[in-house]
């Protein structure tokens, strides 16, 4: 089966200082899919990810070499613009971080600097919706002005969802969204996962073959900094064609 | 058990718990020590002080003469200003003493009123003219040594010649005490009034709006370009060796002795500038180069406690660098930022030596009313009078210490207050 490529790598190479962490990564993720990266710590995955939204711009001594292209266009080409990158581009970090304003601003903040909309009336219903897909607006729609922070750490993460999904990025990169999270939250972002696919390209590091296995349809493993095999997901896991990948997912190393 | 807790470990043990016990003993004896040192410095300050905040009056009949105040019936206030009502005082003293008739004596019974009563009593009659060729029920405001005498009346026991106040002027203030003339009142010239040559006239609100006017330009100066720099350096300047070099200058500048901004002060905004002398608006800027080292360092130091993810959070959604630093970092910093703040202003506020330098250590009667007015500063005030010769400017001193620590701890509470409305959680 034949997908239509969202993003591109070809010959990505990274560097932190003197230390390469990406040696000539060539990968396609696919559109409309949840693509997951695995590997063992430190093998580049969540590099890969920060290439793609370009967040390892803030990193001092941070070098990329070699072609990143979203949609054909090189996203490290001169002229483009890094914050309307991140716009078509959302993030979810590992650790739930909403800003210590109230679960309205979390949301609201993302169209506000972008002016997505123009009156009051548009940016409520903005909010809503971005709330009702990450499905927290059943559990917060009756404190909408309380501090985001004072959600459970999986609500939390469920508002770090919406946030990205309210500026209606192309692309949402998720950097292991359950790692801080119990199995019960888990469970619920991983089935939101599944419902946002249909809308969005979604890229997904995870440590948890199982969630690798539940929830994407591609899956890249990584290892030391270059990408080892790529497939999809149910070949990966199980008729792997590497060694190197039948060890790392019946957990002989890594 | 017994085997477990004898021998070698059991007296390791005890070792142990000595120690401890001896560790905690010192640290409470060392915050016991600090304590008992600060509560003597305050109450001997306020013990002193306290007699600054009172004043001595005496209730007089004074017969308000027209002859005297306005022998032409123009109620002109220019004139009526320059009448002689030092002499209308006098008269109203010498009625309770009909047996004082040589001039040495009078001139002595005189100089138990102070200069400013025939002041107070000017602005009476100025304020009311109908009062005119009637006679009214006047305090009149004691000298300084006639109010250290009744403050300390153990005094008469010493010998005339080391005494401020002879015999005769204390046998005139017992028999007027004995009349139940002479009252204690609160002294509000003290807190409303700019300095005087006489101590029972100085008050310390010149000095208190100089400081007000000095610390309003530092932070109006200070905080600005402390917060811009930190901002810069912190967040947006690239790493490289100017930008350490300029740490490195930033760090030792916070540590460079007050006297020397006072000298930069005046070399630079007086000679080369040409600002005014004794300004409040030059003491501000001054002051401001001292605090900016403090702030800015204070500064950064709250912006790099933001913690990364809050950065990460606003960046992923596309918030530019300067709109993830204004709308989510710096108000995370602010608590940070005023403490910093608060500490340097703290130290501006307590500073002499730069404020001499320039000019603010000259002795000015006048309240000032805006920055480019004369004026001195608190600290400033509180040397002077300390380099007084007059007794009763002991008291002035503490009770002008007083006043220095009063806005101090207002200063300090309305840092408190923003820095719980600024605080946030995480």
């Amino acid at each position: 089966m034949q997908f239509l490529t969202k993003i591109s790598a070809q010959g990505l190479c990274v560097f932190y200082g003197e230390k390469q962490a990406l040696f000539d990564v060539n990968l396609d993720i696919p559109k409309h899919r949840v693509s997951a990266l695995i590997g063992p710590s430190g093998c580049g995955k969540s590099t890969f990810l920060r290439c793609v939204n370009r967040m390892n711009d803030v990193i001092e001594g941070c070098r990329v070499e070699g072609k990143l292209a979203l949609d054909g266009e090189d996203l490290y080409a001169e002229g483009v613009d890094v914050v309307e990158l991140r716009a078509r581009v959302g993030m979810v970090f590992q650790k739930p971080n909403p800003f210590p304003k109230s679960v309205y601003e979390n949301v609201a903040y993302g169209p506000r600097i972008h002016g997505l909309a123009n009156t009051r009336a548009e940016l409520d219903e903005i909010v809503i919706r971005s709330l009702e897909r990450a499905g927290l607006f059943g559990e917060v729609k009756d404190r909408l002005h309380d501090s985001g922070t004072s959600l459970s750490g999986g609500q939390q993460q469920r508002l770090c969802i919406a946030r990205a999904i309210a500026v209606s990025p192309e692309v949402i990169l998720m950097d292991e969204p359950c790692s801080a999270l119990d199995p019960i939250a888990t469970a619920r972002i991983e089935e939101l996962i599944g419902a946002l696919r249909e809308s969005y390209t979604i890229v997904i590091v995870t440590h948890s073959m199982q969630q690798a296995a539940r929830v994407s349809q591609t899956t890249a493993f990584f290892h030391l900094g270059r990408v080892i095999e790529v497939g999809e997901t149910a070949q990966i896991f199980t008729d792997p064609r590497e060694a190197k990948t039948r060890d790392y997912i019946t957990g002989r190393f890594g | 058990m017994s085997e477990l807790l004898s021998g070698a470990r059991n007296l390791h043990l005890r070792k142990r718990c000595a120690a401890e016990k001896r560790f905690r003993r010192i640290g409470a004896a060392a915050v016991g020590s600090a304590l008992t040192a600060l509560a003597l410095l305050l109450g001997s300050v306020l013990w002193q002080g306290l007699p600054a905040f009172l004043e001595h009056r005496v209730l007089l009949e004074v017969a308000l003469d027209e002859g005297v105040i306005d022998a032409d019936g123009t109620r002109d206030p220019g004139l009526m200003g320059e009448a002689n009502y030092a002499g209308l005082l006098k008269n109203a003293l010498l009625a309770h003493f009909p047996e004082v008739s040589s001039r040495r004596e009078k001139r002595e019974l005189a100089a138990l009123l102070s200069s400013g009563a025939a002041y107070d009593l000017r602005e009476r009659v100025l304020a009311e003219p109908a009062l005119i060729g009637a006679t009214i029920s006047f305090e009149a405001l004691l000298s300084d040594e006639a109010d250290a005498f009744l403050n300390d009346l153990g005094s008469r026991e010493l010998p005339e010649t080391e005494r401020q106040i002879g015999d005769a002027q204390i046998a005139w203030l017992d028999a007027l005490a004995g009349r139940s003339l002479v009252r204690r009142a609160f002294a509000a010239r003290f807190l409303d009034s700019g300095d005087s040559r006489e101590p029972e006239l100085a008050g310390v609100w010149g000095a208190a709006a100089g400081s007000f006017w000095t610390l309003l330009t530092t932070l109006a100066l200070s905080l600005p370009l402390g917060v811009a720099a930190a901002i810069y350096l912190q967040e947006l300047a690239p790493r490289s060796r100017w930008t350490d070099l300029i740490e490195v200058n930033i760090n030792n500048l916070a540590a460079v002795p007050s006297i020397v901004y006072g000298l930069l002060g005046l070399a630079v905004f007086l000679g080369f500038f040409g600002l005014p002398r004794s300004a409040p608006v030059v003491g501000g800027i001054v002051l401001a180069l001292m605090t900016l080292p403090t702030i800015i360092i204070a500064a950064r130091a709250a912006l790099r406690a933001v913690p990364p993810s809050i950065r990460e959070a606003a960046l992923a959604v596309g918030a530019s660098d300067v709109q993830t630093i204004f709308h989510h970092v710096l108000p995370l910093a602010v608590p940070g930022i005023l403490t910093g703040t608060i500490i340097g202003m703290a130290r501006a506020l307590g500073e002499t030596a730069p404020l001499l330098m320039i000019g603010m250590v000259a002795f000015i009667v006048d309240v000032p009313g805006g920055p480019l007015d004369p004026a001195t500063a608190l600290p400033v005030q509180i040397f002077l009078w300390a380099d007084s010769s007059e007794r009763a400017f002991v008291a002035r001193t503490s009770a002008a210490i007083l006043v220095l620590l009063a806005f101090l701890v207002l200063m300090n509470l309305t840092a408190v207050l923003l820095r719980n409305r600024f605080e946030r959680r995480w």
